[in-house]
């Protein structure tokens, strides 16, 4: 017999701590489909493909299989009851081969031996039903992203898995790549297999999905035909509100150019091509660029971070040199990172060495007459972050790891407001953040604007450099493609720049 | 309710399992022999824990900053080897550099510069050159005992380096006593390094960047902390300690040979992850190295007290480091 639903997800809820991350969600994959899930971050797409891999343990709700009910531990369970994921970010041992990383932790063997030649000849056979023509020995880190997520795909696929899920894959493709994509997603409905896609690109869904799920707030809004509903009525759905209402209003008015960046180029395979820009003060300049435009290296190296190789920085028209990201700091320089994991955050320290940890290295601070650091003014300092950035936290003692990611993001932002800088380098700073925080983190950006700060805003959600930007650049591979007024701004001319030196 | 607080007992029993072994094995110490429990015991545990306190110290702002130091044993018995050979009493038979009346200070000054010029070349190789701190230190440790060995052979011979002289031992050797607890001056300039050390770690901006580097090294660059300057300075901190606290242990001992200082290394950094000191950085206290070289001292002298084999306190020693880690690990993946 078979069954309607190679999956279903029914009445799932889960929480952390106060916070409804699911709240009663049915989801429900058809085999030989493809289904979309959308929503904004923050949405819960993440935690309920968490829980269906068993990364989270569901509060209440059940899930089946292929009308077999089922419990997936972990990822691994997941996986085994043939269930996949290709993650937007791969992690791949990218020194090895592509069928040493398929066939990764169950190599085939003879004689207790890594039986190299069948490994082959599976990931040759694989690669042929996807038709797609990839060396199987060829080394990880030397491919192009397309071609890495191709491999994880055949993993999936390897396993054997009936439901493959999708997480943003399109997000770092060329358009070209993205076709070809599309194409493997056909292939693999027409095995009878079901793909979860993960995206926030709406006209992908309209062109490959066959069935949609909106989620706002941990909600399930709408499940149905995709063909039900035109684009702008899913962002709607999404959004639940006016867009007009995502954004405060925008009442800074930008004044005379403070900082001017003339072909600038970085050392290295992976820095900087060739930037010039020019930011005034009171502005707030975005950039947009797919992943792999090198937005973040250029913040980096701006902020000194990465070696230059050649071109000029020019702060009030004078030459300046930010060897580190010291020297940046006295030219009055602040940057937000993108990774907040990586190089954001002191996670296993207190909200108060996160918002000051800056401030310790200027020259004199929080000193008491023995220039020892005085705990009373630490402290006036920390509140100080707390109360201007409306941060929710029972006090500045905790550890941060305790923070929710968007109240982590505010400790960060208020650590560089209190050096008090001129510029501001934002690398995506609302990623991973709910919606409330970001509109606030939005009036603090507007707000240090109107106050005659400068600001470099990187983002990849489009509609957030539309809400917030006075004008956008464009990072195409290392390249600036453009720069584009507000009345300019457009979709399509944002792709179109974005793609350029791909 | 039940599986609640069975719950606590478990987490408790987790956060302080090495405490409640340590006190299982005091347990055994006490009923094996009860007068272990005495003043005299404390007072001569507070002796030897002194001079190891000194370069635990230091090896814990290592230890904090994300890295190790397997160097420390071999520095201290370098420091402790040049200052014995230049605090030889006059009228040794046996004196190395006969004629030589050295104010003290200075070859323990001379013993602490040392070490710190060992610890700086340590720290430029850490900090500028990347080689981990475990190489690096490694190595370090093998040269400084070669060192230490021609040094030793050329003045000394085969003899340990003996007839100290009395101001020397005087430091180690006495005191003062309150209340029947026989305290001695090495212990008190124990404290007050930890005193100093505790002022470094919490109310000094070298001190937050220590645990800035530790708690997430790139953070902390992006912070604008000067990451290799810092660690520089750890390093030459914790080099200036090692000296102290060597020149001293051999003043303790009576004596100074080749052979002082092996394995202390693992001591220092045993009584640090006893004492909460992470060894994946970014954690630690004074109190909590403090703790840490005492409860290890108590376990270590209790163990002779009731002649354990020496075979037998290795074995011991060994556990105690394995369940602190152990402990460690298992307290992180509960907070997660």
């Amino acid at each position: 017999m078979t069954s309607e639903y190679l999956l279903r997800m029914e009445h799932i809820c889960k929480s952390f701590g106060v916070v409804k991350a699911l709240d009663d969600v049915t989801f429900t994959v058809r085999p030989g489909t493809v289904h979309a899930l959308v929503g904004e971050n923050g949405a819960g797409k993440s935690t309920l493909m968490n829980v269906l891999f068993g990364i989270h343990q569901r509060d209440s709700g059940e899930i089946w299989l292929k009308d077999k009910t089922v419990c997936c531990a972990n990822p691994h369970d997941a996986l085994m009851h043939g269930i996949s994921m290709v993650h937007q970010e791969l992690d791949q041992v990218s020194e090895r081969t592509v069928m040493e990383n398929i066939w990764l932790g169950r190599y085939p063997a003879r004689l207790m031996l890594v039986d190299h030649k069948k490994m082959y000849h599976d990931t040759k056979k694989i690669f042929e039903s996807m038709g797609v023509d990839i060396d199987p020995k060829a080394t990880v880190k030397n491919l192009p992203v397309s071609y890495r997520q191709m491999a994880e795909i055949a993993k999936a696929i390897s396993y054997n898995s009936d439901i493959i899920v999708m997480d943003e894959p399109t997000s770092s493709l060329t358009e070209k790549e993205v076709d070809k994509l599309m194409q493997l997603m056909n292939i693999i409905r027409g095995q009878g297999r079901g793909i979860i896609f993960i995206t926030h690109k709406l006209d992908e869904v309209k062109r490959i999905a066959d069935d949609i799920t909106i989620m706002r707030d941990g909600k399930r809004i709408w499940t149905g035909d995709v063909k039900e509903y035109d684009i702008n009525q899913i962002v709607s759905l999404m959004v639940g509100r006016e867009m007009d209402n995502l954004y405060p209003p925008k009442d800074n008015v930008p004044e005379e150019t403070v900082l001017e960046v003339r072909n600038l180029k970085g050392m290295g395979k992976n820095a900087v091509k060739d930037v010039s820009f020019k930011l005034r003060k009171g502005e707030i300049l975005g950039i947009a660029g797919l992943l792999g435009s090198r937005r973040t290296e250029l913040v980096e190296t701006i902020f000194g971070l990465r070696p230059i190789e050649s071109g000029e920085i020019l702060l009030n028209g004078k030459p300046i040199v930010n060897k580190s990201p010291q020297q940046a700091i006295k030219n009055g320089f602040a940057l937000v990172t993108e990774e907040r994991k990586f190089n954001g955050n002191f996670p296993g320290m207190s909200v108060l060495f996160n918002a000051l940890i800056t401030k310790f290295n200027r020259r004199g601070a929080y000193r008491n007459n023995l220039n020892l650091l005085s705990s009373k003014k630490m402290a006036k300092d920390a509140q100080w972050v707390i109360d201007t950035l409306r941060v929710k936290t029972p006090g500045s003692a905790i550890k941060m790891s305790k923070l929710s990611g968007g109240n982590q993001q505010k400790v960060i932002i208020g650590r560089w407001l209190l050096l008090n800088p001129d510029i501001l380098l934002l690398d995506d700073p609302t990623r991973g953040i709910d919606v409330g925080a970001k509109y606030e983190i939005y009036q603090f950006i507007i707000n240090l604007a109107k106050q005659g700060k400068s600001i470099i805003m990187i983002s990849s959600d489009m509609s957030e450099l539309f809400g917030v930007a006075d004008r956008v650049m464009v990072m195409s591979n290392g390249y600036e493609t453009g720069c584009l007024d507000r009345s300019e701004l457009n979709q399509e001319t944002i792709f179109k720049l974005s793609a350029q030196r791909l | 309710m039940q599986k609640f607080s069975a719950k606590t007992v478990y987490r408790f029993a987790v956060h302080n399992s090495i405490y409640i072994f340590l006190f299982l094995m005091l347990v055994v110490i006490v009923i094996m022999d009860p007068s272990f429990l005495s003043l005299t015991t404390l007072g001569i545990i507070m002796g030897q824990s002194a001079s190891k306190l000194i370069f635990a110290l230091g090896v814990a702002g290592l230890i904090i900053m994300g890295g190790v130091d397997l160097s420390v044993g071999r520095q201290v018995g370098l420091a402790a080897v040049l200052s014995a050979s230049l605090l030889q009493a006059p009228d040794y038979f046996n004196v190395i550099f006969p004629g030589l009346n050295l104010p003290l200070l200075v070859p323990v000054a001379l013993a602490m510069t040392v070490t710190a010029l060992i610890s700086f070349v340590q720290g430029i190789m850490v900090s500028k050159i990347k080689v981990p701190p475990f190489i690096s230190s490694l190595g370090t440790s093998l040269i400084v005992y070669g060192v230490c060995c021609i040094y030793y052979d050329k003045f000394a011979g085969s003899a340990p380096i003996g007839g100290l002289r009395e101001d020397f031992t005087a430091v180690s050797q006495q005191g003062f006593t309150v209340l029947g607890l026989k305290i001695s001056y090495l212990f008190i300039i124990a404290m007050f390094c930890a005193f100093l050390v505790w002022v470094i770690w919490n109310k000094t901006t070298l001190g937050k960047n220590m645990f800035a580097i530790g708690g997430n090294v790139n953070s902390a660059k992006v912070s604008g902390v000067n990451v290799s300057k810092n660690m520089l300075i750890m390093y030459i901190l914790a080099g200036l300690l090692y000296g102290l606290g060597g020149a001293f242990e051999g003043a303790r001992t009576g004596s100074a040979s080749n052979v002082l200082g092996q394995s202390y290394e693992l001591d220092a950094m045993a009584a640090c992850v006893v004492g909460g000191v992470s060894m994946k950085g970014g954690v630690g206290t004074i109190a909590g190295v403090i703790i840490g070289v005492i409860i290890l001292q108590v376990i270590n002298y209790g163990l002779v007290f009731v002649r354990v084999s020496a075979d037998v306190q290795y074995i011991a020693k060994g556990a105690i480091i394995l369940l602190a880690v152990m402990a460690d690990a298992k307290k992180r993946s509960m907070i997660d």
